[in-house]
């Protein structure tokens, strides 16, 4: 555990310095939501609808996330050095995957409030809980699957293919859950206050699965 | 390696094959009988669920070799893994084809989405796609079957989660046949679904044995031939996504 | 402690890549404190040595023992002794050198205090605080070797140490990666006739396979030249 923070304290170092990941992430979100407005040809979402459009460009922001995740450790020599340390090496799974959080709460702290100013029609306002708590559900489903996928991408010829292309269909079930856990928050009219438990129930069930799964693998990936 | 232990019982087990599926086909044409709604476009049914079922247990055969293979090193549980994959794979796109001209036969449409079984099994086909590809891009054939297998495992406990996951997402439209509870299915139909069920099972594990055997022999080979006539006498393989 | 143990044990090592070798049953002993070189051309298998001596590669056959401890099931027991420096300083470019060497510490369990003696050692507590980036080779080398003894490991993987360093330099490292430092060091080297001249022990390596295993004295000039032939 401390020797995850370690690591974490030393991605952030990184990234605070060159910030290269989060400003990414945070531009495409924003043009992205230009796009569907032209695509969808409206001024306003709403409903479940919205709830799509706000889950499929928080999910293409995080594979940038994703894909960047191990670039360090792997044109800097970083997992030698790493591989070397008598730690548990689990503890870069941790770390990654903590990072990644962080990187994507940034994110959603700028593009759901510039969702709500660009295309969404009904007002945040009461429905903002329900949706930070989806949000943080979906995004240790990110982070965890996002470090596995970055982590076998790494060692593979078509590094930056492979990381979506596993990743995404992975990812699916918590995105379904995500979208359909935002739709009744953002509806108008009657919108709901708080999510429809069983899509948090599907997404928890996710995360610990995957978690569980990922911190039993992890070593495999790391071992030469 | 024995490709022995393989190929042993395997002129028997395809007889075996063969006949299951002669007499589910018998069962199939003769016996079931038509379904009230749809006619006789119903029994590619009898086709589409067994090919489906099959190859997802293939898909979890397949991750269950793989932790095999991350337990004791031994590359042929790799390998084993591999087949298993590769023929759930087949299996799946004959499963979703079959799936798709049930749907236009009886609903007009090449593709419904209000069949959560079709659809979670579209994507459960779609991660596993990913598979051959992600072994032939690694180069160092340890690495590869060391990553496949955390794949596998991973792609197979993601099986029941997405399964669940779009259960939950889909709306019915149609009264659904592809449950296979008895309130549904009469018995004459329940018969001629186990049998083929059967039969394709056995269709599987012959194909697998087969290919099991046949990769086995082909690596002997190469190391007789290797061992006889040294480095120069074997054409070096090129990266393939197979475990070698 | 037994001071017999030898510091290294290979017996019959072997490493494949695919169906190449890289290394071909290599056997070699070598006593603690002593100072091997490992000779070859390039794709003899010399790095692929390194790294199976530094854990980071596990041999496919054969035995290999580190201070008494078999690899890799027993890695974990070494690691803490290893020292590797290879081609890759494994240093992160946008952290400062001095914020490299606490990372590395941090990762060993080594107190901070470590950090400025090793600073010092090689030099460059003026330029610590500079990014790693914007240092010059012969720098970035000299941080590299900081980062390799900081954990006070007691056997030396170098690849090249001396590479980017001018005399000067060299001399500062000494004490640290030399045989002054008393360490059991293996090394490789471009340069054959520098490496003999510090080794008590040679393996030469010839597409993975050791064609000589002994003393610096035993192998002559001419058998250097069929060597890199």
């Amino acid at each position: 555990m401390r020797t995850a923070l370690v690591v974490l304290r030393k991605d952030l170092r990184v990234e605070s310095r060159t910030l290269e990941t989060v400003p990414a992430m945070i531009l495409l979100a924003l043009i992205t939501f230009v796009i569907f407005h032209f695509g969808l040809d409206r001024d306003t979402i709403g409903g479940q609808l919205a709830a799509g459009v706000l889950t499929a460009t928080l999910l293409f922001a995080a594979m940038l996330g994703i894909n960047r995740l191990f670039v360090a450790e792997r044109e800097q020599g970083g997992f030698d050095a790493f591989l070397m340390a008598p730690v548990d090496r689990t503890a870069l799974l941790i770390a990654k995957a903590a990072a990644l959080f962080i990187y994507l709460i940034v994110l959603e702290i700028v593009a759901v409030p510039a969702f709500g100013l660009l295309l969404l029609g009904p007002s945040l306002g009461h429905a903002l809980p329900g949706i930070v708590l989806i949000l943080i559900l979906a995004n240790v489903g990110l982070s965890v699957i996002g470090t596995l996928v970055s982590a076998i991408a790494v060692h593979t010829r078509a590094r930056d293919l492979i990381g979506p292309v596993i990743g995404l269909p992975l990812l699916l079930p918590a995105l379904i859950a995500t979208a359909r856990g935002l739709g009744p928050l953002l509806r108008a009219g009657h919108a709901a206050s708080a999510p429809p438990g069983r899509w948090l129930a599907i997404l928890a069930l996710y995360d610990l699965v995957f978690a569980l799964i990922a911190y039993g693998v992890f070593d495999f990936l790391l071992e030469d | 390696m024995h490709s022995t232990t393989y190929g042993r019982g395997l002129r028997g087990l395809s007889i075996a094959t063969a006949v299951t599926i002669t007499v589910a086909l018998v069962l199939v044409f003769f016996y079931a009988p038509l379904d009230a709604s749809q006619g006789f476009v119903q029994k590619i049914f009898y086709v589409h669920v067994p090919l489906a079922i099959i190859s997802l247990l293939g898909f979890i055969f397949g991750g269950l070799l793989a932790i095999g293979y991350l337990r004791t090193g031994d590359r042929s549980w790799d390998l084993r893994s591999y087949v298993a994959i590769h023929l759930g794979l087949i299996f799946g796109i004959a499963g979703l084809i079959s799936g798709s001209i049930w749907a236009k036969a009886s609903w007009g449409h090449w593709w419904v989405w209000n069949e959560p079984t079709l659809v979670s099994f579209l994507i459960v086909l779609l991660l596993f796609a990913t598979y051959q590809p992600l072994r032939f891009s690694i180069e160092d054939p340890e690495r590869q079957a060391r990553y496949a297998s955390v794949f596998a495992i991973v792609a197979g406990a993601f099986v029941p989660l997405n399964y669940l996951a779009v259960q939950l997402a889909t709306a019915y439209v149609h009264p659904r046949v592809l449950t296979l509870s008895s309130a549904n299915l009469p018995p004459s139909m329940g018969l001629t679904f186990a049998v083929s069920l059967l039969g394709f099972a056995l269709l599987y594990v012959t194909m697998w044995k087969y290919e099991m055997a046949a990769k086995n022999a082909r690596s002997q080979v190469r190391r007789l031939r290797r061992t006889l006539l040294g480095d120069e006498g074997i054409r070096p393989t090129g990266r393939s996504a197979a475990p070698s | 402690m037994d001071a017999k143990l030898p510091a290294i044990e290979l017996r019959g090592v072997t490493r494949h890549f695919g169906e190449r070798s890289a290394l071909r049953e290599v056997s070699a002993r070598v006593p603690a404190g002593a100072t091997l070189a490992v000779l070859g051309r390039n794709g003899a298998g010399k790095s692929t040595l390194l790294r199976i001596l530094a854990a980071l590669l596990r041999p496919h056959e054969g035995e290999v023992l580190v201070f008494g401890e078999p690899l890799p099931r027993r890695a974990f027991a070494v690691r803490a002794k290893l020292g590797l420096l290879a081609h890759d300083p494994l240093l992160y470019r946008e952290l400062t050198g001095r914020e490299n060497l606490e990372y590395h510490a941090r990762l060993h369990g080594v107190p901070r205090g470590r950090v400025d003696e090793v600073l010092e050692a090689v030099a460059m507590e003026r330029r610590a605080d500079d990014p790693v980036r914007l240092l010059s080779r012969g720098m970035v080398q000299r941080v590299a070797i900081a980062r390799a003894v900081l954990h006070a490991p007691r056997l030396l993987l170098l690849d090249e140490p001396r590479a980017n360093l001018d005399p000067s330099a060299a001399e500062l490292v000494e004490p640290l990666i030399g045989r002054a430092s008393g360490c059991t060091r293996v090394l490789t080297s471009h340069d054959p006739g520098a490496a003999l001249a510090e080794a008590d022990l040679v393996l030469a390596l010839k597409d993975g396979r050791a064609v000589f295993v002994g003393e610096p004295t035993a192998f002559g000039e001419a058998q250097v030249k069929e060597l890199y032939a």
